[in-house]
């Protein structure tokens, strides 16, 4: 029996009106690994994460998670996808514990998991307070939760650290990191720490693969030249 | 209906917290019919005036809060939260729809009678299960026409003015409807205390119609 490949991507390509946010993206991501997606603002990094968490169309290419093509069974992919995007996805009104049973019961989550999350990151005593008076290091922590409440096998984390102060952040390591055992995708305005945690790179420049296979082979030139 | 619940108490919970939808709905509607007191320039009106008045009243309420429907959902990312859950995306027309028609049943429980007492003639008692009826047909239209219609102008840049533009003309038949069967049930003398067949199932089939169209095509609104 053979495993499926967590992401397989075949002649991705995606559009915008007039604008190209992805071309001909092809790339083979095996379970567990973990996946630094780097280019400038605008390079089409955010959009392969909305794909792949079935929000957005492909308008030409095939995409599978887990075997399940994309997006004729994004049902089957929602359920094994966490998304940790700019946004939190949280309801400002709402607690960050009422925010958190609401995904619980979407994703039909057993309601001792939301209790379970905030223990791990360490917010049960601002839990029953509304989001909008947490601050953005706060929220972050959350929406964290939010995006690990269903233990998916997939996390797309679109720089998953903002907004973190170092304790923060390593509060949510055994959530979000490698420790999580889950496949990662994860994009971060700081490359080099990006890399250091990566075990594949794809590396966009105006839509188009500048660069995928390890980190070793991804040098500092090619870096700076990405971001050039 | 599991998933529609869990949105629909969402809502009601975000709507008691903010209450930036439902008490406007009713200030709208109450300063409608001051502005008819005025600009009629008669102390109490009656029968096919009075349904006219009623409907109008009832029609800006509700266009207030089809507009506000999915604001949260657009601007707090609700919109996503929810698609990259594993539910039937239907699941969200059918709780944004509930939570319209319980904010108009709501609105109804205040206006109609400050209605009743400030400017309606006769008394409501007496046609009361006719005009409930009525009522409940026309929630039904608001909520299922403005849930579809609501849907439609999120994603758009221009969405306060396509909302009205196109719920308007949708939901003409169905004030039709409720205007004629209101009529009756509120003129002077309460000739009738039920309302007319004909315009009852009219506004049923309007409701049927639109509730099938909004289930059917809701999905395809919330792609990108």
């Amino acid at each position: 029996m053979t495993t499926a490949p967590a992401i397989e991507l075949r002649g991705l390509s995606r559009y915008f009106g007039e604008r190209t946010a992805l071309r001909d993206v092809s790339l083979t991501v095996p379970p567990g690994t973990t996946l630094a997606v780097l280019g400038r603002n605008g390079a089409g990094k955010s959009t392969l994460l909305r794909i792949l968490a079935s929000l957005l169309r492909p308008h030409s290419g095939d995409v599978e998670v887990f075997g399940e093509p994309l997006p004729r069974r994004a049902f089957a992919v929602r359920a094994k996808v966490g998304l940790l995007s700019h946004e939190p996805l949280l309801y400002r009104e709402l607690t960050a514990r009422e925010n958190l049973d609401y995904h619980a019961r979407l994703h039909r989550v057993a309601a001792g998991r939301v209790d379970e999350v905030l223990d791990a990151v360490e917010f049960q005593r601002r839990a029953d307070d509304p989001v909008r008076t947490l601050s953005r290091g706060m929220v972050q922590r959350v929406a964290v939760c939010r995006a690990v409440l269903h233990q998916p096998a997939l996390l797309l984390l679109d720089e998953p650290r903002a907004n973190l102060d170092p304790a923060a952040s390593a509060l949510v390591e055994p959530l979000i990191g490698r420790p999580s055992g889950a496949t990662r995708v994860l994009t971060s305005h700081d490359p080099q720490a990006a890399l250091a945690e990566a075990d594949m790179v794809l590396a966009l420049k105006d839509g188009r693969i500048a660069y995928a296979g390890e980190p070793a082979g991804f040098s500092d030139i090619r870096l700076r030249e990405l971001y050039a | 209906m599991r998933t529609a619940w869990v949105v629909l108490r969402k809502d009601l919970r975000v709507e008691s917290r903010t209450l930036e939808t439902l008490p406007a709905m009713i200030l709208l509607a109450l300063v409608t019919f001051v502005i008819f007191h005025f600009g009629l320039n008669r102390d109490t009106i009656s029968g096919q005036e009075a349904a006219g008045v009623l409907t109008v009243a009832l029609l800006f309420a509700a266009m207030l809060g089809i507009n506000r429907l999915f604001v949260a959902e657009r601007e707090q990312g609700g919109f996503d939260a929810f698609l990259l859950a594993p539910v039937d995306r239907s699941a969200m027309m059918v709780a944004k729809a509930a939570g319209l028609f319980i904010y108009l049943t709501v609105l109804e429980v205040i206006a109609v009678p400050a209605f009743g007492l400030f400017l309606l003639g006769p008394s409501l008692g007496r046609p009361l299960p006719g005009l409930v009826l009525v009522l409940v047909l026309t929630n039904i239209a608001f909520a299922t026409i403005g849930t579809l219609v609501s849907g439609i102008a999120v994603n758009t840049r221009a969405r306060d003015l396509i909302g009205p533009m196109i719920g308007l003309p949708l939901l003409v038949p169905a004030l039709i409807g409720t205007a004629r069967a209101l009529g009756p049930l509120l003129a002077a003398g309460h000739a009738t205390t039920s309302p007319p067949l004909k315009w009852l199932a009219i506004l049923a089939l309007y409701d049927l119609v639109f509730a099938l169209l909004a289930y059917a095509l809701f999905d395809f609104l919330l792609e990108e």
